[in-house]
């Protein structure tokens, strides 16, 4: 196993020191553990602003903030979340990371464009954190026209300038990645032996390349309405708002995608690790994610049922929308059929992934529910749809995001994690989180509007489950902060392979060399090259 | 360390095993980030497309106000600028360092005569009182409203246009700097070769906007 020697050569971290070193990297994992830094900041400043908000919800009356502040407190939940940490959070992260090292690269194709979208996403936070301290921005994360452009009183354009700037980050990161998957694979690294995670990043990558584009030209023509008062959402001249809906929603629905595909490139990894089995269907599953991207483009008009909308452009909407379904299903049945039989060991990360299937399958089915047009009229602007996209995003991304976390972070610290408060706290997050989300879907149901801090008190006892869950839920994301900072210095040191994994990225120390591998790997086997264990606990290698 | 790291030069930075790694791996990014910038600016087309259609007489009208003239010569310097990236792309590929310099000043001088050329032309909308905005008007149009929408997206496009023209010309300019160095030969043309594909690609928007935006009053037979 492990040797002072081994432990004592040079590797990424130590390579070289200083503030200087970080913030002039060009190295991916150190990018990696920059984004990871900042999209943590965010996400606890998002938390931040959910608290105030779960708060505030205890009560009918809605007496602890007036309703301008809780406007801006659900708008820059919104904002912080989305753009700022979801949408980076697994492919900038883990992403940055080990996508490079799962192909055998040394790097990705272009270090210094990947340094490049770390900084402007940080300089995006930086405008839209600025928004946020000096007045907030109420006009929900959708920024629908006209309130957006003409009516808002609050810090619009700052705020959308953020996430103007944040958007190149993003499309800066998709299209290193297609270039890297193109280009960089190692001697033997065939498309169909790459890991699922990188099919699910370059999947990805294609809906930030094509998407983000159209979000950013959205944003300038709001800004010049805003500015200029020029027209084009403005009914008053003939323009339209619903325009705006329609570029938006072209965006921000496949936006879903680009933080939940990620999240099942995690998935297939761990579930196939911890059941010692290749992946099941492995094509289907890898083609799955393409379709997913494709079909996302599609479907944006299911945001529009209510919004003056063709009923018969409804119709198409609503049948792609169930389209979509089949991929995400083929993904859920496949990661089951992998655990068929397999070896199965509940680590951290394996808890988070089976948490994953769980919640990411109640969000999918009630996804259908708010794809079909009849129901959807009853439910829009609900708590029920609150509830659906955070059993997506929360449910989902989150949890596969902390699996992954897990089951990279010796490889990425050279230190293990503390096994048994990991996974108290993974059982904490599932918990918190099923008592938070599942009594808005009643909720949400019985009538409870979005967007209201003042209700009929007969919403009261399902709202303080909610708030219950939320404090639980807390505890659970503050846990895994306290001990990944404390196994920093105390972990137990990590082998390089500590789960007995086939990918490449175990192949080589933890923590990795500067350049990833001493020499270039040879691929000569699929990806998930697993036998089951016959007696005993697998070797590391 | 790694036996396979290499001193890193320009044409062979340390995360490419070879030259035509690095080449094919730049190109194939800048292809893709044009397929962004087609995305980026297909947003408006759609807006664009949107309005003409609920307004296509208004549209056709506000249009006649462009000079065809001056737009029709504008879209010839563009078009002779691309002609002289494409040889300052070819000179780079013959290893031709002096030749690379002078067609990328020449490049640089025409897309500077056509950012002068749409100066005026603006400057003319400003006189005419044809700028969106609350001193909007249009001579003989009843509806106001549309008739300035078609000058807001003529303004949102011909300005984004502009602004990648303007971002052109700085890639330009650090290019020429770059060559009169003698930094590009026949083994090592990258920057220029991605550069030609940015500005052929700005000069292609262009070729869409000169139709949508100047000739669409055609039929009115002024």
């Amino acid at each position: 196993m492990i040797t002072a020697a081994v432990q004592e050569r040079a590797n990424y971290l130590t390579a070289s020191h200083g503030i200087k070193s970080w913030l002039l990297t060009k190295d991916h994992k150190r990018i990696g553990l920059l984004y990871l830094f900042t999209i943590t900041l965010f996400f606890f400043l998002g938390g931040a602003f959910a608290t105030l908000i779960r708060i505030e919800l205890i009560t009918p009356q809605g007496g602890i903030v007036s309703s301008e502040t809780y406007n801006k407190l659900f708008t820059m939940h919104g904002v912080a979340m989305i753009f700022f940490f979801l949408i980076p959070s697994i492919p900038a992260t883990l992403g940055n990371f080990f996508l490079p090292m799962m192909i055998g690269a040394r790097d990705l194709a272009f270090p210094r464009i990947n340094l490049l979208s770390w900084y402007l996403l940080v300089i995006g936070g930086l405008f839209s954190l600025f928004a946020m301290l000096a007045g907030g921005v109420d006009t929900g994360w959708t920024f629908y026209t006209p309130y957006s452009t003409t009516y808002s009183n609050s810090w619009v354009i700052a705020t959308a300038l953020g996430i103007f700037v944040a958007g190149f980050s993003s499309i800066l990161t998709g299209l290193n990645f297609i270039v890297t998957v193109h280009r960089m694979r190692a001697p033997g690294m065939t498309w169909f032996r790459m890991p699922l995670f990188v099919w699910a990043n370059y999947a990805t990558s294609l809906i930030q390349v094509l998407g983000t584009p159209v979000l950013a030209v959205t944003i300038v023509l709001v800004f010049c309405e805003r500015v200029f008062h020029i027209g084009i959402f403005d009914p008053a001249l003939g323009g339209d708002p619903v325009l705006f809906q329609h570029l938006f929603w072209f965006y921000s629905h496949p936006a879903v995608y680009i933080m939940v595909l990620p999240a099942m490139g995690v998935l297939s990894e761990l579930i196939s690790t911890f059941s010692r089995k290749p992946i099941f269907g492995y094509k289907l599953v890898a083609f799955s994610s393409v379709a997913i991207a494709v079909l996302g483009f599609l479907v944006w008009g299911h945001h529009l049922f209510v919004s003056t909308q063709s009923v018969y452009a409804g119709m198409v909407f609503s049948f792609l929308s169930y389209f979509v379904a089949i991929p995400s299903a083929i993904k859920v049945f496949n990661w089951t059929a992998t655990l068929y039989k397999g070896s199965i060991s509940y680590a951290t990360p394996m808890l988070y992934a089976f948490g994953f299937i769980g919640l990411f399958t109640i969000g999918g089915l009630t996804g259908l529910f708010v794809a079909s047009l009849g129901i959807d009229v009853h439910v829009t602007d609900t708590y029920f749809v609150v509830a659906h996209f955070h059993y997506i995003m929360v449910g989902g991304t989150i949890m596969a995001y902390l699996g992954g976390l897990h089951y990279w972070w010796p490889k990425m610290t050279g230190r293990m994690y503390p096994e048994l408060w990991a996974r108290l706290s993974a059982l904490i997050i599932f918990l918190g989180f099923n008592l938070t989300f599942f009594p808005q879907f009643i909720l949400g149901y019985l009538g409870m509007p979005r967007r209201y801090h003042v209700y009929p008190p007969e919403f009261q006892v399902l709202h303080v489950m909610s708030t219950a869950g939320a404090s639980v839920l807390a505890v659970g994301y503050l846990m895994p902060m306290v001990y990944f900072v404390w196994s920093l210095r105390y972990g137990q040191l990590a082998p390089a392979n500590p789960w007995g994994a086939t990918g490449l990225e175990w192949k080589t120390p933890s923590p990795p060399p500067l350049h990833n591998f001493d020499k270039t790997p040879i691929v000569e086997h699929e990806a998930y090259d697993y036998r089951p264990i016959i007696g005993g606990v697998p070797e590391s290698a | 360390m790694p036996s396979e790291t290499h001193e890193e030069t320009l044409a062979l930075r340390e995360q490419f095993n070879t030259e035509a790694q690095q080449k094919d791996a730049s190109t194939l990014g800048m292809w893709i980030f044009l397929i962004t910038e087609i995305m980026f600016f297909g947003g408006m087309f759609l807006a664009y497309t949107v309005y003409r259609r609920w307004y296509a007489d208004v549209f056709a009208v506000a249009s006649s106000s462009l000079n065809v003239y001056i737009g029709a010569a504008n879209t010839v310097v563009l078009l002779c600028s691309s002609l002289t990236m494409v040889l300052a792309v070819r000179a780079a590929q013959l290893g031709n360092r002096k030749a690379i310099v002078w067609f990328l000043i020449l490049t640089l001088l025409l897309g500077g005569v056509f950012l002068g050329v749409k100066a005026y032309e603006w400057n003319e909308k400003f006189v005419e009182h044809h700028i969106p905005g609350p001193n909007f008007h249009f001579e003989g149009i009843a509806q106001q409203g549309p008739a300035q929408l078609f000058f807001s997206l003529y303004f949102a496009m011909t300005g984004l246009h502009a602004l990648h023209m303007v971002i052109g010309a700085g890639l330009l300019i650090m290019l020429i700097v770059q060559a009169g160095k003698g930094r590009f030969s026949a083994s090592y043309m990258t920057p220029v070769d991605v550069v030609g594909l940015y500005w052929h690609f700005v000069d292609i928007i262009w070729i869409f906007l000169f139709p949508l935006l100047y000739l669409i009053d055609r039929h009115l037979g002024k």
